[in-house]
């Protein structure tokens, strides 16, 4: 036959979407709160982000090579760019160079590669690699320094943060010590440096600057709106009931913005291959994290939940999956 | 503005020959009928080796309830009754036809003069239409006569006439309604007559605002007809969605039928056929075919004779181009890739897409992500992601109890994953099987 053509089932057109657009789209949301970091903590916060993001990509590029024996490396698609972005989100700006290499290949090889790769992880790579730290590292993962030193790294002056001085006015009972967190606007935006506190992590200073990252998101299609929302409303009612019942708890805003709690909610939370497949899914979901994380801020040991709420939801997906199913079309018969 | 409320998604609209006037396509030298041109039984021949026939003479007999006749659209001599790769892929049987001449059948009035009175009863109607060979025109292919005898119990409500045209870069629709609206308003009516309803709507798209304000326009002096503006989204054209766009009802899963919500939806293209069919006598054996592509010199709009291979439409619109990877009996979505270009036009032919060979290559498959695109856009509200996995997996039962035959292979889960991956592919191996494994189950009881 004189043309050869090509056989193949329909579709034949692709929208053109990809993994690596995906991933890069994030990674391009993540932009202003890496602004906002360097604008705070200056040469620790480039340190940090560059040695995981390179760590990460390292590992992930290793082990495909080496113990998959893969010929095509998946470096190239972005996700562990973004996984070593958003560990370093997730540590204090003065964690010395080692320390982060060892969460890199945690959250790299335990949390993503043992399970197959990108894809097949049940747990968000860099929330395992976070959490590990946090166990066992706690004194260098929980002395955050102030803002505004930007030419120190591990020798920075740290502080408490807002979230642990939460914590401190509920042990004591005192709701007049809550006075001295920064102003609701102050949090928001991430200037919290007025009053010699610890800023927190380097990716969850600045909400204002996760919103625009969530915005961005929304805007190109990324992820859908039902996870970050539902999070962000469960924390702001839950946590403004508690407060509204005894002063002591703090106010709903101060939850909302201090924290990895919009870090979480933006970012690490709506990671696809961890989250629910349907839109009713997501919402339970959202829910769920919102309600543990102001439960473990609230009662539990450590000042901040985030992490550990997204993980334990994270485990309970594939039930969320298998019982929440999208609504088929035909179960509306009439209008 | 109205349209379907699960899922969809916006493939580029390709529309390279919206523009074109619909021009009549020489005779062949040669028209193949496959006797499988619809869903049902195939044809069977009651012509033999040496028949001379004229245009419009009948070649192939309705092999059941859930059939079609065929006719001639040529006049000449029957060379043989053999087989051919017909759209499917397959080797189906066939009736060759060399042309001689262009003699027609006595009885079709061939003037252009509008027919509007019909004062038939619905039975004569659906006889006439049945006697025509008339079938579903939009691709499916489902014998309208059946269409219009809806089940015991079941009551028709409204006729909504399908006139999206979803599919990327088709236009014969489009066309149709641009220059032949009364014909098809006569025909609607004939079909509102035959299913005794005094409703009917027309589903246009508003990516062609034209054919809306010539059709509304000429709607005014048609009693009952109303014409409905959609929003862009594919796959609107599926009859599902059809139905739930324009009168806000959804059909029930398999084997529930549009029917059962009251609605009988037939194609535009089918409305202009029973028009010809019933006030013209003239069965069907001609169609408007789009051939297009990006490479294509000319991409065009034909009126083709049925048996019309591909190869001379393409001709007429320029030629194959030198870079063609694919070619496509269909649309991008839903249509079928060929072998070769020999393939006969048939009754559900409304395009031949040529695609240049860097647009005919799939990308390779990633790992999935679960970013749950492909769950957001399946219009009918399936897990894609899950019913490709679990088929690649062989879990029957699984698929079946996610709702697998509800899948109507629209590929919009394929067309919007990141990962490139092919769903559908597995979707069809699983949905294969499934009904294979139902049929099974029901013979049995």
């Amino acid at each position: 036959m004189a043309n050869k053509f090509i056989v193949s089932l329909s579709p034949h057109v692709h929208g053109g979407d990809s993994v690596q657009k995906n991933m890069y789209g994030v990674i391009i949301a993540l932009i202003p709160a890496l602004l906002v970091s360097l604008f705070i903590f200056g040469v620790g916060a480039a340190i940090v982000t560059l040695t995981s993001v390179a760590a990460c990509v390292f590992f992930e590029w290793a082990i495909t090579k080496y113990i998959f024996k893969r010929e095509r490396t998946t470096v190239l698609d972005g996700s562990a760019a973004l996984t070593g972005i958003l560990l370093a989100f997730n540590l204090p700006s003065n964690l010395p160079v080692w320390i982060i290499i060892i969460g890199a290949l945690v959250a790299i090889g335990i949390g993503k590669m043992t399970f197959g790769g990108l894809g097949c992880n049940p747990f968000n790579p860099a929330l395992v690699g976070r959490v590990f730290l946090l166990i066992s590292f706690p004194v260098q993962m929980t002395s955050w320094p102030q803002a505004g030193q930007w030419a120190s790294y591990t020798d920075a002056e740290t502080g408490a943060t807002p979230l642990a001085l939460m914590k401190a006015a509920i042990k004591a009972g005192d709701p007049s010590m809550l006075s001295e967190l920064p102003s609701s606007f102050n949090l928001l935006i991430g200037m919290s440096d007025s009053c010699q506190m610890g800023a927190g992590c380097i990716g969850e200073v600045s909400a204002l600057a996760l919103l625009l990252g969530l915005a961005y998101m929304l805007w190109k299609k990324i992820i859908s709106w039902h996870i970050p929302v539902s999070i962000l409303v469960t924390v702001f009612v839950f946590s403004g009931l508690m407060h509204l019942a005894n002063p002591v708890y703090a106010s709903p805003l101060q939850h909302l913005f201090t924290g990895g709690l919009m870090l979480g909610a933006v970012f690490m939370a709506t990671d696809y291959v961890t989250s629910p497949m349907t839109h009713k899914g997501m919402i339970i979901y959202g829910v769920a994290i919102g309600f543990l994380t102001v439960v473990i801020r609230t009662f539990g040991a450590y000042p901040e939940g985030m992490s550990f709420a997204i993980l334990i939801m994270n485990a309970f997906t594939p039930l969320i999956n298998t019982y929440c199913k999208p609504k088929r079309f035909g179960e509306v018969v009439k209008k | 503005m109205k349209t379907f409320r699960i899922g969809g998604v916006h493939p580029a609209e390709n529309k390279l020959s919206a523009g074109k006037a619909i021009e009549t396509l020489a005779l062949p030298k040669q028209a193949v009928f496959p006797l499988s041109q619809h869903i049902g039984a195939p044809a069977v021949p009651v012509v033999k080796k040496g028949d001379v026939v004229k245009v419009g003479t009948k070649i192939a007999e309705a092999g059941g309830f859930v059939s079609a006749a065929i006719f001639s659209s040529v006049s000449g001599k029957v060379n043989k009754i053999d087989s051919v790769i017909d759209a499917s892929g397959y080797r189906k049987p066939a009736i060759f036809i060399d042309v001689e001449g262009d003699e027609w059948e006595e009885s079709i009035d061939r003037s252009t003069e509008l027919v509007k009175e019909c004062s038939l009863t619905p039975e004569e109607i659906v006889g006439k239409i049945k006697n025509a060979g008339v079938v579903g025109m939009g691709g499916a292919c489902f014998p309208t006569h059946v269409k219009l005898t809806p089940p015991p119990g079941c009551r028709a409500e409204c006729v909504i006439i399908n006139a999206v045209e979803c599919e990327p870069y088709l236009t014969a629709d489009h066309r149709l309604m641009l220059e032949h609206p009364d014909e098809i308003l006569v025909g609607v009516g004939i079909l509102m007559r035959a299913v005794k309803v005094s409703k009917a709507y027309i589903g246009i798209e508003n990516n062609k605002p034209d054919a809306i304000r010539l059709m509304k326009e000429k709607a005014a002096a048609y009693p009952g007809i109303e014409v409905v503006p959609l929003k862009v989204k594919y796959p609107q054209g599926g009859e599902k969605q059809l139905i739930d766009a324009v009168i806000g009802r959804q059909v029930p899963a398999p084997p529930a039928i549009p029917i059962n919500v009251g609605a009988v939806v037939q194609n535009v293209g089918t409305a202009f056929a029973v028009y010809e069919a019933v006030q013209k006598n003239k069965p069907l054996f001609e169609r408007v075919v789009t051939v297009t592509g990006k490479s294509l010199k000319n991409p065009s709009n034909f009126l083709t004779r049925m048996g019309t291979p591909m190869s001379q439409l393409i001709e007429a619109a320029g030629g194959l181009p030198e870079d063609t990877g694919k070619v496509i009996g269909g649309g991008p979505m839903m249509g079928k890739a060929l072998a070769n270009t020999e393939v006969p036009i048939c009754k559900g032919s409304s395009g031949v897409l040529l695609m240049n060979d860097k647009e005919a290559r799939r990308s390779a498959p990633q790992p999935c992500i679960r970013c749950a695109k492909c769950v957001s856009a399946c219009p009918m509200g399936l897990e894609p992601y899950l019913l490709a996995t679990c088929s690649a997996h062989g879990d029957w039962e699984r698929v079946e109890h996610e709702m697998i035959m509800s899948c109507i292979e629209c590929g919009s889960c394929q067309f919007t994953c990141p990962s490139h991956r092919p769903m559908l592919d597995y979707i069809r191996l699983g949905k294969g099987k499934v009904g294979g494994i139902i049929r099974a189950r029901n013979a049995k009881k």
